[in-house]
């Protein structure tokens, strides 16, 4: 147990400290992690041989990265992509396959351990590349989603490449290597293992269906029902259990877990729980990618390296630019553009994680000779590593060559309205949203109880369920990037603690906040919100206006009643505010406050009354000139004589 | 007055400049093609002060102490507005009821706008031809904006010629809004460095007529 406690906290430590450093150095938090596994690796010698084990479990960390991918694209995005998906990514695996098992095959290679290593090095690090395009932002750009389109298809490639080694098997190696070795190549946990062709497929095939249609039908009622416990730990549970679930049941039928993750997070991504499970997935996913890149660092052997280093740095070079070239290629043929293009090219020319997956799997089936994994394995965690170098030339040698050329076309580029997030749709945050979608503005909409937000999704609008009191949901929800926070919520504590967390996380984002009472919207402005309002002060000024009409007072009369009470209740809100904050920190005891609102409620008084009294100082406006003022106007002033 | 006298007078008004203020009246800035664009050179230029009445004021409740105060920190005053009805959009109407009291504006001690500068610089769909004792508006721009000049003759203001843009609605599909502009901003130039000819501008029709941007 103390063993396991140790080794963990080594790795932790090298992330605690290496992550940020990287980050502030500005070479993202890959390569922090990379250089981290590489320091406790081969460099001290703190951790040893579990690093395999631990990479394999790690790997689960893609998976949930694929799933999280899959939340953000809805279905039609999915299907839209589906030519990209093909032309990009069929092309990349065909041509660079082609490629690489042509160089191999003139280096004398037989044609199966040729075809094989063009196969491992075909594929790209989906975690590092998603990783760092998220982090860097650029996930959202034409090289970004192309790139993604790429590793899209070659997670699905993996499947029938995992097919397609077994029958490459080198005799020699079989022979050599026994036949009880063979048997430990089979998964022992494989339901279409001894199925004929067309009935494993059938399985395959039922499995998928019940993937889309169970995510479809079945996750709502569950989400639903674990929601209504209230209790939060029991729905990131359930979010574990469903990814975890997706997994065993893809293993069991033989398919990729990543890919079964992806279409599961695309048969959510119209869910309304989507941020919820963004936020409860995602801590889950950072750690374990992070472990994931650590242990590729870890990993590296500096035994094999040291006796070739000239041979493996040549492999590791000629891989990734005859990678690069064919990217570079297709970006031509597919017409992306000026630094997408450069952003395509660079961001793929390494061989990624399912080469280590791929080189094991050969090694079981006899296809390599293990001299030649070890040194492969060598050149795809050696690409990996360089891979965040590929992406600091990206940000510091290509960008700025576009710039310039870029400034010109700045006309273009429409200025899209910012997003709002409300949290709290009820009777308050209906009306607010109705008024900013009926001006194009989109929203993003929270509310913890989730028979509200299924009401609310009947007619058609975008809503989630979320925790809105947990910081996490605002962050999935975007409120990051957003213009405006309305919080909407009847729950005083957790408004104001909203307040505060957003004033603090997003500096830049103004607050509009629904107060309960004066005391309540003095502390939500105290805690920084940008707008408070209480929840019955404009309802109430209009009732007691519609009480004055019903006394036949004049409506107009009455209308500037209202608006004198709104001014008097402005100028005087702030000097109340002061002597709120004054008494709340307890520097006054003399209840300044409460002698300061009884003064604003006889100024209010003061304020109407004065007009009916027809007194000239108080309440201004359309007030005639004293009676037989015109008699009394010197000559040049009377209004005949005006003209001069 | 002799030559020298007028260019020493001309270059002594030169030195102080004057303080402008542009009240802007236009309740449908989404459909503007000229006030607009007028608006926001108004706004660029750092000795005018330039007020979106409507916004400030969406609900009308306009507040009468902060605009006095306004005219009494500048010198020169300008409505900026598209002709409605042969006057102003409503809010002006509304400004001017509201902001210039008896005591302020006028009466016995109503003195504060005394000696300022007054004029307006509207658009006008019609062509300057409708706007004609024979043409199909039968008066002229100065004389419906009578009320207008009578309102700063009461309050001790100089009024001058309006600043008028005609055949506004076709002003974009004719390519004469940055000629308008250009005009607009001479103006405003003028009128800060207290360099327009005054009694000319008195006496004119068409203030547009005195600011082509390379001078008089």
């Amino acid at each position: 147990m103390t063993g396991y406690f140790l080794y963990a906290f080594i790795y932790l430590v090298a992330a605690v400290i290496a992550v940020p450093i990287a980050k502030r150095l500005g070479l993202g938090s890959v390569l922090g992690y990379l250089i981290a596994g590489l320091v406790i690796g081969p460099i001290f010698g703190l951790v040893g041989d579990e690093t395999v084990a631990i990479q394999h479990f790690a790997e689960f960390g893609v998976v949930m990265m694929l799933f999280l991918v899959g939340l953000e694209l809805e279905p039609r995005s999915l299907w839209a992509m589906k030519s990209k998906l093909m032309g990009l990514g069929g092309l990349q695996l065909a041509l660079t396959t082609a490629l690489i098992t042509g160089v191999a095959l003139l280096l004398e290679q037989p044609f199966s351990i040729a075809l094989t290593i063009g196969l491992i090095f075909a594929l790209s690090s989906t975690a590092i590349v998603l990783q760092t395009l998220q982090e860097k932002g650029l996930q959202k750009t034409e090289g970004g989603k192309s790139a993604f389109s790429v590793l899209l298809f070659q997670d699905i490639a993996v499947i029938p490449m995992l097919a397609l080694i077994p029958l490459l098997a080198i005799p020699e190696l079989v022979a050599a290597g026994g036949e009880h070795g063979a048997a430990e190549s089979h998964d022992s946990f494989n339901l279409v293992e001894g199925l004929a062709p067309w009935a494993s497929g059938l399985v395959i095939i039922s499995s998928i269906a019940f993937l889309t249609i169970g995510g479809h039908y079945l996750s709502r009622p569950l989400f639903k029902f674990v929601a209504s416990s209230g209790l939060r730990e029991i729905f990131t549970a359930t979010a574990l259990m469903l990814i975890i679930g997706i997994a065993a049941l893809m293993g069991l039928v033989g398919l990729s877990p990543a890919l079964g993750a992806f279409l599961a997070g695309v048969v959510l991504a119209n869910s309304e729980f989507r941020h919820e499970l963004e936020a409860n997935i995602e801590p889950f996913k950072g750690l374990l990618l992070g472990l994931f890149f650590i242990t590729v660092g870890a990993g590296i052997n500096f035994s094999v390296l040291s006796e070739n280093p000239m041979l493996i740095a040549g492999l590791t070079v000629a891989v990734m630019l005859m990678k690069a070239i064919v990217l570079f290629i297709i970006a031509l043929i597919f017409k992306i553009k000026g630094t997408n293009k450069w952003l395509f090219t660079l961001s793929l020319a390494q061989a990624g994680e399912f080469g280590f997956v791929l080189l094991s799997f050969a090694s079981q089936n006899y296809v390599l000779p293990n001299d030649i994994i070890s040194v492969l394995s060598l050149v795809v965690a050696i690409s990996m590593f360089l891979t965040p170098g590929l992406f600091i030339l990206f940000d510091k040698a290509i960008i700025p060559r576009y710039k310039n050329a870029k400034s010109q076309r700045d006309d273009d580029v429409i200025d899209e309205k910012g997003t709002v997030v409300i949290a709290g749709i009820g009777r308050f945050g209906q009306i607010i949203n109705r008024l900013l979608a009926a001006n194009d503005v989109k929203t993003v909409v929270l509310d913890i109880r989730s028979e509200q937000i299924d009401l609310f999704r009947r007619f058609g609008n975008k809503a989630y369920f979320g925790d809105a009191s947990k910081p996490d949901i605002l962050h999935t929800a975007g409120a990051h990037e957003a213009s405006l926070l309305v919080i909407a919520i009847d729950d005083r504590e957790t408004a104001a603690e909203m307040v505060k967390y957003a004033k603090h996380a997003f500096p830049n984002v103004k607050v509009l906040a629904r107060a309960f009472d004066r005391g309540h919207g003095y502390r939500l402005r105290q805690l920084g919100a940008d707008f408070v309002v209480s929840e019955t002060y404009h309802s109430a000024l209009e009732m007691g206006a519609e009480a004055l009409r019903s006394l036949n007072i004049h409506p107009f009369q009455v209308e500037r009643q209202k608006m004198a009470y709104k001014n008097i209740e402005s100028q005087q809100n702030d000097v109340l505010y002061h002597a709120w904050v004054d008494d709340a920190s307890g520097e006054r005891v003399d209840n300044n406050y409460l002698k300061l609102f009884s003064e604003l409620e006889s100024l209010i008084e003061d304020a109407l009354k004065a007009d009916l009294h027809d007194k000239h100082s108080k309440m201004r406006g359309w007030t005639p000139p004293p009676k037989g003022y015109a008699e009394k106007l010197a000559p040049d002033e009377k209004p005949d004589n005006a003209k001069k | 007055m002799t030559d020298e006298n007028i260019i020493e007078s001309t270059v002594e008004r030169a030195k102080e400049s004057k303080k402008v203020l542009v009240l802007f009246a236009h309740p449908a800035q989404t459909r503007s093609e000229v006030n607009v664009p007028l608006f926001h050179e108004a706004k660029m230029n750092k000795h005018v002060t330039a007020v979106d009445l409507y916004a400030e004021y969406p609900d009308f409740n306009i507040d009468i102490e902060r605009e006095q105060q306004r005219l009494v920190d500048h010198d020169v005053i300008i409505f900026l507005f598209p002709l409605y009805w042969y006057s102003t959009p409503s809010i002006l109407k509304e400004w001017q009821d509201l902001v210039l009291e008896y005591g302020f504006a006028y009466g016995h001690e109503g003195t504060a706008l005394k000696g300022k500068l007054f004029l307006c610089a509207l658009s006008a769909g019609g062509k300057e031809e409708a706007y004609q004792t024979d043409g199909f508006n039968h008066y002229t721009i100065r004389q419906l904006l009578q009320p207008l000049e009578q309102m700063a003759q009461i309050t001790h203001m100089t009024y001058i010629a309006p600043f008028a843009i005609f055949g506004s609605r076709t002003a974009q599909e004719e390519h004469r809004v940055a000629q308008h502009r250009g005009k607009w901003t001479t103006l405003l130039n003028k009128l800060t460095s207290n360099t327009l000819d005054l009694e000319k501008a008195k006496c004119i029709e068409n203030l547009a007529d005195l600011c082509t941007p390379q001078g008089d």
